[in-house]
């Protein structure tokens, strides 16, 4: 039994009103995968049957590994936001539900350092 | 909320009882193919690792690749890029309130199925042919 009125249980759960961030910032990585992910794919099925010296060669150019690493970081970025939607859609269980949503995050940004970390590595050598 | 008035909660009715309309399998799609993508792109930190690795994983990432299997997950996952890419651009059309009339929601999206099968053919005939010709 709660001592509560209705007003007083109603307050407070309408909008987490942080939601605004997630939605434009999933629309600003959107827009730059567009000609980045075009550039990259293309690349990658060229480079998929390339020997390893094309492909070495290709990333020691400033231009091409700065765009890498910059495709690498809004590539997981806009991931992150799509899963944590899903997973936010189709997790009901709170516990469980946040504790996908922290890994997926640790989880791309793992991913994302390890990808930089390659191309600098090649870039630099 | 009392718990057995919980648990006697009717649900509203879900995907199973409605029939598959374009509107509803393209965005069923276009999360099915998101899903893809992060596949695909833990794919790539891979395929960088390997190539700084050096040649020996290079190549052997490059074997796993080519093989059936292989290319099988390649196909699917530029297809899957270029649906993702092209209702991705619905998407954004619809955000600055292009296109909510019925009729202009099935053109698009029909434009949006053509398009992704077609240039997902035309990638890989540019890269066999980009292969073929100048390496």
């Amino acid at each position: 039994m709660k001592f509560e009125s209705n007003l007083r249980r109603a307050q407070g759960l309408g909008s987490a009103k942080s939601g605004l961030h997630h939605w434009v910032a999933q629309r600003i990585t959107a827009v730059a995968l567009i000609p980045l992910g075009i550039w990259f794919v293309g690349a990658f099925i060229v480079l998929s049957t390339s020997p390893f010296e094309v492909a070495y060669s290709w990333l020691s150019s400033l231009w091409t590994a700065t765009l890498a690493i910059f495709f690498v970081l809004v590539l997981f970025y806009h991931g992150y936001l799509g899963i944590q939607v899903i997973l936010e859609d189709y997790i009901p269980h709170e516990f469980t539900k946040w504790a996908f949503i922290i890994t997926i995050k640790l989880f791309s940004v793992l991913m994302a350092l390890l990808a930089i970390v390659s191309i600098l590595k090649i870039f630099l050598s | 909320m009392i718990p057995s008035v919980k648990e006697k909660r009717p649900l509203s009715p879900h995907l199973q009882v409605y029939k598959i309309q374009i509107t509803s399998l393209l965005s069923i799609m276009h999360r099915g193919t998101g899903i893809v993508l992060y596949g695909g792109s833990i794919l790539w930190v891979l395929w960088f690792l390997a190539l700084a690795a050096g040649p020996q994983s290079y190549y052997r990432m490059q074997e796993f690749l080519l093989n059936p299997f292989g290319l099988i997950i390649l196909i699917g996952w530029s297809f899957s890029f270029f649906y993702h890419l092209c209702n991705g651009i619905r998407h954004l059309l619809w955000d600055i309130g292009f296109g909510y009339d019925m009729p202009m929601v099935r053109f698009t999206g029909w434009t949006v199925i053509i398009s992704s099968f077609f240039l997902t053919a035309l990638a890989w005939i540019f890269g066999i042919l980009y292969e073929r010709i100048w390496l």
